[in-house]
């Protein structure tokens, strides 16, 4: 997984509530047996017309924001299905941040397994960053600081849990950490067992 | 004494594998479901760093996402990337050891309908899959919840999960419900008093005496839209109707195991004196026929309802969200409900395509016939539900009626297959998402039970099933 400790750049702002999975990557690019390539699909049906042509209004399709690494965001993005295509796209496109007032459960975790921090501020810092995003100002986040810097240098404090917090800045596997732990595992399994054998037909 | 504890909590603390100090914790998982889309690069994950699964003997494999619902799918699936992935599928659980049942199957169906099918979804376990709608196996008492992809590959090599305890919610029904209001409005009603955000961070325990009477399928179909309210888990506390439904199924206990099982199962129950971070009171004698109007399942209505006129909101954000919608619905605010008129009719899903949703649906078809300007389908959840319907005779009542009766798989939910909705139909379905272009791009999906679904279906508008069967 690929290490997230600072990032500047502009944030392309997407000032829209209840983002749903579905609308970040339609189902019918989740028939791919690959982690990449899903960048060129990113938000498919609001970037482009049925027959392939690019929304000029769409946000992403805006000069100041086809290599935005940085995106602002509504009340609960990323709500719906588990696919981590969701994530995946976004990746693949460049973004490597997400800022919102809250995310959807499910979408949050998974994009802390592929190297983006979804950062949450309450809504009102958030409305702020969105305004410098549509003006074009940089903002840079600082994981280890755990600030967000807007386009006027006013700085924003976040929260984040800090076991996510070491996994990001250090990119960890945590399947390689997980089994480690593969005593304890054992141990509880054999525990288990001799409590309710039926598990374990 | 010990502390009382919720439900949540007794499951949670029976899996931890270990804990750090701030609550980060090794949960076990007893059970992993496994399909066609979400797994492929889990499979791909495992061989790049030369890991097995762990316990094969834990996990179930299955198509039902994007295979075709058409009779005659034996032959082979036509779309190359469907085939891909399905394929896929296969190749990886025969290197890796999994069960699976593939097309040919009669258990095949959609996941959540073959898990308690088979009887591996039980009380107390902790249940996974990669696929959001895991919630529904809570009815059993089981903490049940989606994952994403590398937490599928997580639990494959590990069988554990890294997390932090959710925060408990309680949602009580009490009271009787009114004739034709079911599970499904039960659980629409919830999701347009609490919203889709409404439970993010919890797992909600649903209570109460209506919850208490629901049979197996009707506790599935709310357990399942727990996640449509943001709560990643539903629970409702195990009972004698867990127990005689459990009892007999192929994976689940047997014997003395079975008499074992039930009397730790009977543990599992809330105590009394526990605390819960929020709670919700509904009144199910208030719950009338629910059906969406918007582009989000809190969208919702009674069928007496109107389309709500997006200029009385006061938040901006919400506002512009539903203005929006209706503009995609293709609604005028003030709309009466009842004169919206549909196009097709999906009845199916793992919300709504078990045994007793289909007797539902006969119930309303029978002697009637499909509207001239309707498409309606009926997609049963599983081969074995199919074959039970057959047995009953309700194939027969339903293409009688003219629906078109077809074979399992989650089919328009998502619209994977070749099951869609063209840009600016209006669907009547029993599914449970209405996001944009969830069922296709451009169509207009409107969320409700099986019986008003079948309702629609006969008059070719959103009904009040009451008024029909008058």
């Amino acid at each position: 997984m690929q290490k997230f400790d600072k990032l500047t750049g502009p944030a392309a702002p997407l000032n829209m509530v209840n983002v749903d999975t579905d609308a970040i990557i339609p189902k019918q690019f989740l028939k791919t047996i690959e982690r990449t390539g899903l960048g060129k699909f990113l938000f498919n049906d609001l970037r482009f017309t049925p027959d392939g042509a690019e929304k000029p209004d769409f946000v992403l399709n805006k000069p100041a924001y086809r290599h935005a690494q940085i995106l602002v965001a509504g009340e609960n993005f990323g709500c719906g299905s588990s696919r981590e295509h969701a994530p995946w796209s976004l990746l693949d496109f460049g973004i490597r941040c997400v800022i919102a007032p809250s995310y959807a459960d499910i979408f949050y975790n998974n994009c802390f397994k592929n190297g983006i921090l979804p950062l949450v501020l309450p809504k009102e810092q958030v409305e702020e960053l969105m305004k410098d995003a549509e003006a074009g100002l940089e903002l840079t986040i600082d994981l280890q600081k755990q600030t967000v810097t807007g386009g006027n240098r006013k700085e924003y404090k976040f929260d984040i849990d800090p076991f996510r917090k070491k996994c990001l800045l250090n990119g960890l596997d945590d399947i390689g950490l997980t089994l480690e732990k593969e005593k304890t595992i054992s141990t509880f399994e054999d525990a288990q067992k001799t409590k309710q054998p039926w598990l374990y037909g | 004494m010990s502390k009382p504890r919720t439900m949540f909590e007794k499951i949670w603390d029976s899996h931890v594998v270990s804990r750090n100090d701030d609550g980060v914790s090794v949960i076990y998982i007893d059970r992993h479901l496994v399909h066609e889309v979400t797994s492929p690069q889990a499979f791909e994950g495992l061989r790049m760093a030369k890991r097995p699964v762990r316990r094969p003997d834990a996990t179930l494999a299955v198509v039902d996402h994007n295979v075709p619902t058409s009779h005659d799918r034996l032959k082979g699936i036509t779309d190359p990337e469907a085939k891909l992935q399905v394929d896929t599928l296969e190749k990886n659980v025969a290197q890796f050891g999994i069960e699976y049942f593939g097309m040919a199957d009669k258990r095949q169906g959609i996941v959540h309908v073959i898990g308690p099918e088979q009887g591996m979804t039980q009380p107390g376990m902790t249940i996974v899959c990669g696929d959001s709608h895991t919630s529904t196996h809570g009815a059993f008492g089981a903490l049940a919840f989606g994952i994403g992809t590398s937490e599928v590959e997580h639990v494959l090599a590990t069988q554990t999960l890294i997390q932090k305890p959710a925060k408990n919610m309680r949602v009580l029904v009490e009271g009787e419900l009114t004739p034709f209001t079911t599970a499904k409005d039960i659980i629409l009603a919830i999701i347009g008093k609490i919203g889709t955000a409404g439970g993010t961070g919890y797992v909600i325990e649903f209570a109460g005496s209506a919850i208490r009477s629901l049979s197996m399928e009707g506790r599935m179909t709310v357990c399942n839209m727990t996640i449509e309210g943001g709560a990643r888990a539903g629970l409702i506390a195990p009972d004698d109707t867990t127990f005689e439904d459990l009892r007999g199924r192929p994976m689940a206990p047997q014997g003395a195991d079975f008499d074992k099982a039930v009397a730790y199962w009977r543990t599992l129950v809330t105590d009394d004196g526990a605390v819960f971070d929020k709670e919700i009171r509904l009144d199910a004698k208030d719950i009338a026929p629910q059906v969406t109007w918007g582009t989000s399942p809190e969208t919702v209505a009674p069928i007496t309802g109107f389309v709500p006129d997006p200029a009385k909101i006061e938040d901006q954000g919400q506002r512009e969200f539903i203005t929006r919608a209706l503009d995609y619905m293709g609604l005028q605010a003030g709309q009466r409900l009842t004169d919206v008129s549909i196009d097709k009719v999906f009845i199916g899903s793992c919300t709504n395509s078990r045994i007793e949703d289909l007797r539902e649906v006969a119930k309303i078809a029978a002697g009637r016939k499909v509207a001239k300007t309707v498409y309606a389908m009926i997609v049963p959840g599983s081969g074995l539900v199919k074959e039970q319907a057959e047995k009953e005779g309700l194939d027969k009542i339903f293409i009688e009626a003219g629906f078109d009766w077809r074979e399992a798989g989650c089919s328009m939910c998502l619209a994977m297959n070749a099951d869609k909705l063209q840009p600016g139909e209006r669907c009547a379905s029993t599914s449970n998402r209405n996001f944009e272009g969830r069922q296709g791009r451009g169509g207009r999906t409107h969320l409700m039970s099986p019986a008003m679904a079948a309702a629609a279906a006969l008059t070719g508008r959103l009904t009040d099933v009451r008024e029909l069967v008058k």
